[in-house]
């Protein structure tokens, strides 16, 4: 790269090529990782009828008594061009996933249109009121549902909307043939306990950032001059501290594409998590490889936002001398 | 409502629902839903039932059919096998209104039932039933069902009669025809079966179908047998969880659920409105010990290790009084031909350091390979096992082993190991798959030739009462000689509302032999 190149090309250019690189490391030892594993497809579907003949020949059936770098090349050959193959069952590997991907990112869009907004309106809150009431309360609430385990959390709300109060259904099983209305209410308490998890995160963090830059002397100069606080934070604090912010929600939104596992099996939601479990149960090396590059992809991709947005925001790195 | 239980439809009353039906009788409160319930089955209604073990692997190929869910659902509600195993453990037809054999039980000619039609308005043909067993067979299949299968030399159809022939004669055949494998679908032309779109003979439709996540099914309207079945539609979900299986059927997301955990019973007893259903099962949870590898090589070894096990300990400590205890015999009281093996393997450490003297052993020393996947409670089941047996002078090394693999790397590898067996449907099965010499998954290495005798001879005995004498005496052997150790046999299950309605349940598969879809009913319907 040329130091002429404009910086965000540049990056994005190195960034790809690096994630594609992450990529094939990723699919690399998830293959073999689960090539290592005792057991495989064949034993964990047939099980008690498993009679070795019966094994033998699904084996030869799906290549399976191929050595393990043999088949990971052949995956690799057919996934470069973008054929993510059969899964052992014998269905496309993107009409196993697909469905559970379009679930799982339809509960973290939802998610991420309250929690974002939320989360940045209430760490700007705490910074402002620093030390204040509104301040330690929200400190302490967040710190405590930081300390507390999703599937407790999970279930605290559970136990109180659902059972208690009877409020919302327990279970969160969507299925194709429900209308919007009805899936959105169906989702409200994975919702819930999602934005109950990574508000915290992000309020936190957003108030660390906005209040790292407060200690700036120009913000000192804006005081001096007489500018309202809340025209301090807004103006002139908020606006440099979105580079460490933005990297914050990244990292919130690659967990709900992602981390969201136990959720989903606290409240029977069709997402990719659970996909990903099934696969590994019955050893379906297909299916497990597009999950995996699937989670990869999330992060790679949403912190490569994250970067440009803090590039962006910031005219030294944006129009470097 | 909970006497549903005991006043209904000749379910045997447990010592428990018959006590809380006379409370609740001395309070005149039940006579009215005691009529109500009398009145019997009724049309209409939904079954939503929980199950714990869908998987996006999930198929509507019959070869492929592994859960539970796809049991119930495709065997079940989709379609019909030629024959069934009614509740009381009796074999009907089903497809099939008659069967024979000739003499050695080598050539099995069934008679197809009239006016039987698959979900799309065709009739059910001889060609169907052919196809759909050939399905299974052949050089290249991976069927769950080909050791059934394998049996069979060639099918021919002779206007609406399926004749099999065999290639050593089995008396047990027309049995083996129930395996939920071998239900029926419609033939393709020119070969094979079309289960792709999902049409059978059975008493719903399929409606949809979400691999890992749901199945729903709507009423046959014209299913062959009179009056059933009674709901309108019945959807199956997937819920692995057990506490959220659990709160489902609390917060009435579902009507029914699957395996409800032991620690829980309690809960769901307490609540008026649901109800526990046990049924004894085929499934038994096992130690086995290998015949041919020291020290089990010894009888007398074998016999003090059965001795030196306190099975009620364990049953009431670990299962929650949730089992019945075993004897060391693997076959269930609820199977044709089971027969009592007196006496009663009891807990007498005197007795087995007894054995072990007379056989010139003053201390024994084995290892017990153990996991949690081996069967649930396996660990502490073994941590009391090592108590009991040190009172008799046995030292019990708990080996625990990985969770994952277990059955590839422990069961039938390693020479004393804790074993789950779901059971089979006849002995001839059991024994043939499990304990002769030859037999592929003999985890307990015993070679027995009298015993390998007796099955043989057993297998094509036509006569009932000689088959009972016979396998009599193979249950025996195993019990005085074998290497299984019989901890308990474990009930299906069950938690529902007390707003479904059922007979008597069918132990040999869970949900009442599969066929709960046609066989209850909403009392509030």
């Amino acid at each position: 790269m040329t130091s002429k190149s404009h910086p965000i090309l540049s990056m994005v250019t190195s960034r790809i090529g690096l994630g594609l690189l992450s990529l094939l490391i990723v699919s690399l030892v998830i293959f073999s990782a689960v090539s290592f594993l005792p057991g495989s497809y064949a034993s964990a579907i047939l099980g008690q009828n498993a009679t070795p003949e019966a094994v033998a020949a699904m084996e030869q059936q799906l290549g399976l008594d191929r050595p393990w770098f043999l088949r990971y090349l052949a995956w690799l050959g057919a996934a470069a061009t973008g054929d993510m193959g059969m899964s052992f069952a014998g269905r496309p590997v993107m009409t196993v996933v697909g469905p559970r991907l379009k679930n799982t990112i339809l509960l973290a869009s939802i998610t991420a249109v309250i929690a974002v907004p939320l989360a940045i309106a209430l760490g700007i809150l705490c910074a402002r009121f620093r030390g204040r009431f509104i301040d330690k309360f929200l400190s302490t609430s967040t710190l405590a549902s930081i300390s507390l385990p999703e599937f407790l959390v999970a279930y605290i709300v559970m136990m109180v909307l659902a059972v208690k109060l009877q409020l919302f259904p327990s279970m969160a099983g969507i299925r194709n043939g429900m209308d919007f209305a009805d899936q959105l209410y169906r989702m409200v308490l994975p919702i819930l306990t999602l934005l109950l998890v990574i508000l915290a995160h992000m309020v936190r963090n957003t108030r660390a950032a906005i209040l790292s830059v407060m200690a700036s002397p120009y913000i000192e100069m804006a005081r001096l001059k007489g500018e309202p606080e809340g025209r301090v934070v807004l103006r002139q604090a908020l606006p440099n501290a979105i580079g460490p912010i933005a990297s914050v929600v990244a990292l919130n939104l690659a967990y709900l594409i992602s981390g969201v596992v136990v959720i989903e099996v606290v409240f029977v939601y069709p997402g990719i998590g659970q996909a990903m479990i099934d696969a590994v149960r019955n050893r379906d090396v297909p299916v497990i490889q597009a999950c995996a590059l699937i989670f990869a992809t999330a992060y790679i991709g949403f912190n490569l936002i994250a970067d440009i947005i803090s590039i962006v925001s910031n005219p030294r790195l944006l129009h470097p001398r | 409502m909970r006497q549903q239980d005991s006043d209904s439809h000749g379910f045997a009353p447990s010592r428990r629902g018959f006590m809380a039906g006379l409370a609740a009788g001395a309070g005149g409160l039940t006579l009215p839903r005691l009529a109500l319930a009398q009145d019997g089955p009724k049309p209409g209604g939904k079954l939503r039932y929980g199950m714990n073990d869908g998987s996006q692997q999930d198929t509507l190929d019959p070869a492929g059919w592994v859960a539970v869910m796809t049991g119930f659902a495709f065997n079940g509600a989709l379609c019909n096998n030629l024959v069934e195993f009614l509740p009381d453990g009796t074999l009907a037809g089903d497809l099939a209104t008659s069967w024979e054999s000739d003499d050695g039980a080598l050539r099995w000619t069934f008679v197809l039932r009239q006016g039987v039609k698959f979900h799309d308005g065709r009739p059910l043909t001889a060609e169907d039933v052919r196809q759909s067993i050939q399905h299974h067979m052949g050089e290249d299949s991976t069927s769950s069902a080909l050791a059934i299968v394998r049996q069979i030399a060639r099918i021919d159809i002779d206007g609406d009669r399926v004749i099999f022939t065999l290639a050593e004669g089995n008396a047990d055949f027309p049995a083996l025809m129930s395996d939920y494998h071998l239900s029926i679908f419609p033939a393709r032309e020119g070969g094979g079966i079309d289960w792709e779109s999902g049409i059978g003979t059975g008493p719903f439709k399929l409606d949809s179908f979400e691999p890992g996540v749901a199945i729903r099914l709507l009423r046959n309207p014209d299913y062959h047998k009179p009056g059933l079945p009674h709901f309108d539609e019945v959807e199956v979900l997937n819920i692995p969880d057990s506490t959220a299986r659990l709160n489902a059927l609390l917060t009435g997301e579902v009507d029914v659920i699957e395996d409800v955990d032991i620690r829980n019973v309690a809960l769901v007893e307490r609540n008026p409105e649901l109800k526990v259903v046990r049924t004894p099962s085929l499934r038994h949870l096992t130690f086995d010990m290998n015949c041919s590898v020291a020290p089990y090589d010894n009888p007398a070894v074998r016999k003090a290790l059965k001795l030196a096990i306190d099975r009620d300990d364990i049953i009431s400590k670990v299962f929650l009084g949730e089992a019945t205890k075993g004897n060391d015999n693997p076959a269930a009281r609820i199977m044709p031909y089971f027969a009592e093996t007196p006496p009663q393997h009891d807990y007498d450490p005197e007795a087995a350091r007894a054995l072990l003297k007379e056989a010139g052993l003053d201390t024994v020393s084995v290892d017990l390979s153990v996991a949690e996947s081996a069967f649930p409670g396996a660990i502490d089941a073994a941590v009391l096992f090592q108590e009991h047996a040190a009172k008799a002078g046995i030292t019990v090394n708990i080996v625990q082993e990985a969770d994952d693999g277990y059955w590839d790397n422990v069961w039938l590898k390693k020479p004393f190991n804790a074993s789950d067996w779901y059971g089979r449907v006849t002995l001839d099965w059991l024994f043939s798959t499990s304990y002769t010499s030859d037999s592929p998954w003999n985890n307990t290495g015993f070679r027995n030739a009298g015993f390998d005798e007796i099955c043989k001879a057993a297998r094509t005995e036509l006569d009932p009462d000689q088959r009972a004498t016979l396998y009599a005496q193979a249950q025996q052997i195993l019990h005085d000689d074998g290497g299984v150790i019989t901890v308990a046999f474990v009930s299906w299950r069950l938690a529902m509302t007390a707003n479904v309605g059922h007979g008597e349940l069918g132990g040999i598969l869970p949900a009442d032999n599969h066929r709960g879809a046609e066989r209850w009913w909403r009392i509030d319907a």
